[in-house]
């Protein structure tokens, strides 16, 4: 494998896990966040100053980074998720713009300089880089996924989805609107700090900028394009929107314009996105697996 | 009394819909609320149910003053409603719009008991159960919001109009089917209805609604025998 390929597939791979996070909160949930760098960012700092200041190992930080996630996501989602919806959508902006100026402005996280330093992973002795640590980034993505999926089999996760489509007549039903949503939210928000662990080891060199709105903006369009509340959507949309600015190369200074245009479009034509159900390529696997449901 | 209302009233913005409601229903009753449209009948069912916010008055049931409970915690004390037009989950399947019904109850009830016992009265459901609930028709919308509610084993069932969308047929049915659930299964039911006679024929008490006031209540039977009642809602 050339390392520009290991390259490419280890951001993608990292992608997809902070996008599966919001999956949960927007798909399966319904709230809608257009803050979730946030907490890859919270993540990816939690790891970088507990490997650099603290000495500790990626492992040994590993589940203080995830509980400071989910400790954030209670705190910061608690008051986001008891206003109405499409405030909800203004606030996690404000969290977004908030903790990226903390770690911009407070001189404990490195300012506009980041962190740097910012060790390997440490395996068995084995330092990981390249294809070792793309594989690790595909097993922590599998273990996401894994996760997901349960989330959807389980009663949790089924408390989520009907509050996403009827919260009235789901609380009318004895379930808690404002504890599932925050379950939702605190799950994605513990998925999140995991990829942004797993980035900032990558990087070695993390600064603010890479946890801003865009960043959000990017997360939301890869679970719109693939297909919200889908299993495999998230997956698709990082790898279509992760390879496609290294495909098309000349594009990649109008990324933001990419993303922009790719929501409303598809918003407009795909609301279910690729992998939603009665979508065009869904329709086409049908077909190709020859199991027409409609003529039977 | 399971259920007992004293002055509820239900204001939209200043508007009172609902002005100083009292009525009550007892353990193993069946009563109805009838009145015109727009006469506030879901008003106070929605309010009952802790969908919508009263402004004024005092609901108890089960003993507990319940006003200020949240609607997910009457549900928990087994209070159920089929909503005014149904209102199922339109992304989820037929059957997990049933489980849903039964959300927190695994260890109360015998799901698999129940679900068999629910698709006995609504076999349609059974058929559909790995549908999307909006791929249904309105009225097995209507029969799935029933079965979602029953699932739970209620003690006080609300239903809104539940004759609405349905094929005259199944009227007749499902009515019959709230006359069993109340006769036989001991379910207390609180029934708000335009189809009057219909609905004052399985009961037995009333009360008839007008412009949010309580303007006549009494025996179904009597209800059913006066004749201003007659004439302005049983069209006899
Ligand atoms: N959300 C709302 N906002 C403002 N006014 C409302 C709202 N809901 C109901 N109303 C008004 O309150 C009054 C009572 O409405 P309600 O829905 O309780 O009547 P109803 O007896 O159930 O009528 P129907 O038989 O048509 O279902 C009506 O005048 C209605 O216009
Ligand atoms: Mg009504």
């Amino acid at each position: 494998m050339s390392t520009y390929f290991v390259t490419i597939s280890t951001f993608i791979a990292i992608q997809a896990i902070v996008a599966y996070g919001l999956n949960i909160i927007v798909g399966y949930a319904g709230q809608i966040s257009l803050g979730h760098a946030a907490f890859f960012g919270i993540g990816a700092y939690t790891a970088g100053l507990l490997s650099t200041k603290a000495g500790l190992s990626f492992w040994a930080a590993l589940p203080i980074v995830l509980l400071i996630c989910g400790a954030l996501g209670v705190i910061l989602g608690l008051p986001s998720l008891r206003v109405r919806e499409d405030f909800l959508a203004i606030t996690t902006i404000g969290i977004n713009f908030i903790v990226e100026a903390v770690f911009l402005y407070v001189p404990f996280f490195g300012g506009a300089m980041g962190l740097g330093g910012i060790p390997k992973i440490v395996f068995f002795g084995v330092r990981l880089k390249g294809e070792s640590l793309l594989a690790l980034c595909l097993v922590c993505l599998a273990f996401v996924i894994l996760i997901c999926w349960w989330f959807t089999k389980s009663w949790a996760g089924l408390g989520c989805r009907a509050i996403a489509s009827d919260e009235t007549a789901a609380s009318s039903m004895g379930i808690s609107p404002v504890r599932f949503k925050l379950l939702a939210f605190v799950l994605g928000t513990v998925i999140a700090g995991l990829g942004g662990a797993l980035y900032a080891h990558r990087m070695g060199f993390i600064t603010p900028a890479d946890f801003g709105f865009p960043v959000s903006t990017m997360m939301l369009s890869i679970i719109v394009l693939g297909g919200m509340g889908t299993l495999w959507g998230p997956l698709l949309g990082a790898i279509i929107l992760g390879a496609l600015p290294e495909v098309f190369r000349p594009l990649a200074d109008y990324r933001m314009l990419l993303y922009g245009a790719l929501l409303l479009l598809m918003v407009r034509f795909q609301p279910g996105g690729l992998l939603g159900d009665a979508s065009v390529l869904m329709n086409l696997l049908k077909r190709m697996k020859g199991g027409d449901r409609h003529a039977g | 009394m399971l259920l007992s209302v004293s002055d509820l009233t239900v204001a939209y913005a200043g508007v009172e819909a609902v002005s100083g409601v009292s009525f009550s229903v007892g353990e193993g009753e069946l009563v109805s609320i009838i009145g015109a449209n727009g006469a506030g009948k879901t008003s106070i069912l929605n309010a009952v149910m802790g969908l919508i916010p009263s402004s004024g008055g005092r609901i108890e049931f089960d003993g507990t003053n319940v006003t200020r409970l949240p609607s997910h915690l009457r549900a928990r004390r087994r209070m159920r409603i089929v909503p005014e037009r149904a209102r199922v989950f339109a992304h989820l399947t037929v059957r997990e719009n049933l489980l849903v019904g039964a959300y927190g109850l695994r260890k109360a009830i015998d799901l698999q008991k129940k679900l068999e016992w629910l698709y006995g009265f609504f076999p349609v459901l059974e058929e559909r159960s790995a549908q999307l609930a909006r791929t249904l028709s309105g009225g097995e919308q209507q029969q799935l919001s029933i079965a979602r509610a029953l699932i739970s084993d209620p003690k006080l069932l609300l239903v809104d109009e539940i004759s609405m969308g349905l094929m005259p047929k199944l009227v007749e049915t499902v009515f019959e089917a709230l006359r069993d659930l109340n006769r036989e299964h001991g379910i207390t039911i609180l029934l708000v209805e335009q189809n009057a006679l219909a609905s004052l024929r399985i009961s037995n008490r009333g009360y008839v609604l007008e412009a949010g006031r309580i303007a006549l209540e009494g025996n179904a039977d009597a209800l059913v025998r006066d004749a201003g009642v007659r004439e302005a809602y049983l069209g006899i």
